[in-house]
């Protein structure tokens, strides 16, 4: 256990020691900052049928963002180590690989969940100037936290499988950012073709993350995509570990 | 505290190593040589538990380095090929870092943080960024890092290559003050300081065990060892005829043209012939100006095992 959290305290702190740490913040607080300016305008100028924390978690702007930051956090995890051989003195303690794996992913889920607390900020701001709540209930603030949990963890599992599998950084982020935006954007597949029957159309339903956020940033907390995206990221971690652990087979 | 039985290491298409069979003992200091390529790297790789072999076993301190590999790894301080390390962190951060990795209790760690890096000449640095660090610095960082949890086994994978002859000299006595408490395994391609650290020797080429032995005995087994020269004016003897008939002398070959001729002289291993060569001179009213029984060189050694075409 011991070894377990040296191994998460450095993942953590690694991000802090190159410049990506501050620029992807940077980029997500100017990003996500520009999208609540933008919702609260528009909804000054006009009558809406929803909070300003909806309009927050439910913007084009904030999708955009979001499945960016994906493999920005996570292409170094594996490969930068593959790259630099530094996979050789780390393997070659006595840690176990698994202890390894999720470290790494826990390390990139802090960090993660590091980046959105300034957004906590601007919910703060609004009820200090406005005096009124961004939100209709605490609820829908948790429920809109707690599906970006369940996101990121998903999302970052993809990034780490798809680090693993190289010791190229810009490949493992290219395959992540394709993989997380076609997931991400599943959902929409419905409005687009026509023509699909509503079997599919419901299916499709259950796996569009557009649609689960604007569930759970209304408050209602529904257990099936929690279901999902954890059991989804158990799957994609083990897929990893087993990728991780046939590196000995591969060399 | 290593034996290696049959290890064989394929990779695609070829093979790396072939039917390894040596034995480390407690407190020995095991020289590993071979031509580049020759699979030390990978038998290395391998004891460290980096990789698995495609058959054959190995234990380290009893342990199966593939099936029990956790504690076999916790018995060993391994530098790898070229040191790789995390350039953005700190000399004493790295070092803290890797203490507790290996789980060195929490409070030894500052202490035994303390005494690497003072055995390895890292206090000046201790603050300075590993990324900004020479190479020999480098690897003195991957050394440090082998020590650091008091090891049974150290596996040095060349750690004195890149290094300016000061340091080799610092690294080689730093590796002879810690034989009496470590075994070690090193590899290198410098001979003298095999010569000058290593208890036993093994010369591998072409992945299979060429000699496994001490240096004086390899010594003792090549042709050029107890080699004798002599340069001497013989007038109208034919010098390499008498020395011929030395017992003991095998072959005598002749050099210069002018009237000091230069005879180098073939012996068989562990006779000193060079009381009767005087006599024989001394007999013959030769006029000597050398007389020198040539030293073999474990590079002697080594040429002839791995490339017999050379000699």
């Amino acid at each position: 256990m011991r070894k377990f959290y040296t191994l998460l305290s450095r993942e953590v702190r690694s991000y802090f020691y190159s410049p990506i740490a501050y620029i992807v913040l940077i980029f997500f607080l100017i990003v996500s900052g520009i999208d609540f300016y933008f919702q609260v305008s528009f909804m000054n100028q006009r009558q809406v049928q929803y909070t300003v924390e909806e309009a927050f978690f439910n913007s084009v702007f904030f999708w955009f963002a979001f499945v960016l930051i994906f493999p920005l956090i996570t292409m170094r995890l594996f490969a930068e180590e593959f790259k630099l051989g530094t996979i050789e003195p780390l393997t070659t303690a006595p840690v176990r690989d698994w202890q390894v794996v999720l470290s790494k992913f826990l390390g990139a889920l802090v960090f993660y969940l590091i980046l959105w607390i300034p957004t906590l900020l601007y919910f703060w701001i609004f009820l200090r100037i406005t005096n009124q709540s961004a939100a209709h209930s605490a609820g829908a603030y948790f429920g809109s936290y707690l599906m970006l949990l369940l996101l990121g963890m998903f999302y970052l599992s993809i990034g780490c499988l798809t680090s693993v599998l190289t010791r190229n950084q810009i490949i493992a982020a290219v395959i992540s950012f394709c993989a997380i935006t076609l997931l991400f954007f599943l959902g929409l597949v419905q409005f687009i073709l026509l023509d699909v029957t509503s079997t599919t159309r419901g299916l499709l339903g259950y796996f569009s993350a557009i649609e689960h956020m604007g569930t759970f940033s209304r408050g209602v907390i529904d257990t099936r995509p929690i279901v999902l995206y954890v059991s989804m990221t158990i799957v994609v971690l083990t897929l990893t570990y087993q990728a991780f652990q046939s590196r000995k087979w591969r060399l | 505290m290593i034996k290696v039985q049959n290890l064989t290491k394929r990779y695609a298409g070829q093979t790396a190593i072939q039917d390894l069979n040596f034995e480390v003992s407690q407190g020995e200091i095991m020289g590993f040589l071979g031509p580049n390529g020759a699979g030390k790297t990978t038998t290395m790789r391998i004891l460290a538990g980096f990789m698995p072999p495609t058959s054959g076993r190995a234990t380290v301190a009893g342990f199966d380095v593939f099936e029990q590999s956790l504690q076999a790894r916790a018995h060993l301080g391994y530098m790898p090929e070229n040191v790789p390390l995390y350039t953005d962190m700190r000399v004493t951060e790295y070092l803290n870092y890797r203490a507790a990795l290996k789980g060195v209790p929490h409070r030894r760690i500052s202490e035994r943080v303390g005494d690497v890096k003072e055995l390895c000449g890292l206090k000046e640095v201790e603050r300075k960024l590993i990324g900004t660090l020479s190479k020999g610095y480098r690897q003195r960082v991957g050394l440090a890092d082998a020590l650091l949890a008091e090891p049974d086994l150290l596996i040095l994978d060349e750690p004195t290559i890149g290094l300016d002859p000061n340091q080799i000299r610092q690294v080689r006595e730093l590796i002879k003050n810690l034989d009496r408490q470590h075994t070690i395994l090193l590899s290198t391609h410098i001979l003298p300081e095999v010569e000058m650290t290593c208890s036993r020797v093994i010369i591998i080429h072409k992945g299979r065990i060429e000699a496994c032995d001490t240096p004086d005995n390899l010594l003792g087994k090549i042709r050029q060892a107890g080699g004798v020269v002599l340069e001497a004016k013989v007038g109208n003897d034919n010098g390499a005829g008498e020395l011929k008939k030395i017992p003991g002398v095998r072959d005598v070959v002749t050099d210069g043209e002018d009237e000091w001729k230069r005879f180098s002289l073939w012996v068989e291993s562990g006779v000193d012939v060079r009381e009767e060569v005087f006599r024989l001179a001394s007999d013959r009213h030769w006029t000597v100006r050398e007389l020198t029984q040539r030293r073999g060189t474990l590079e002697d050694v080594f040429v002839e095992l791995t490339h017999p075409d050379v000699v």
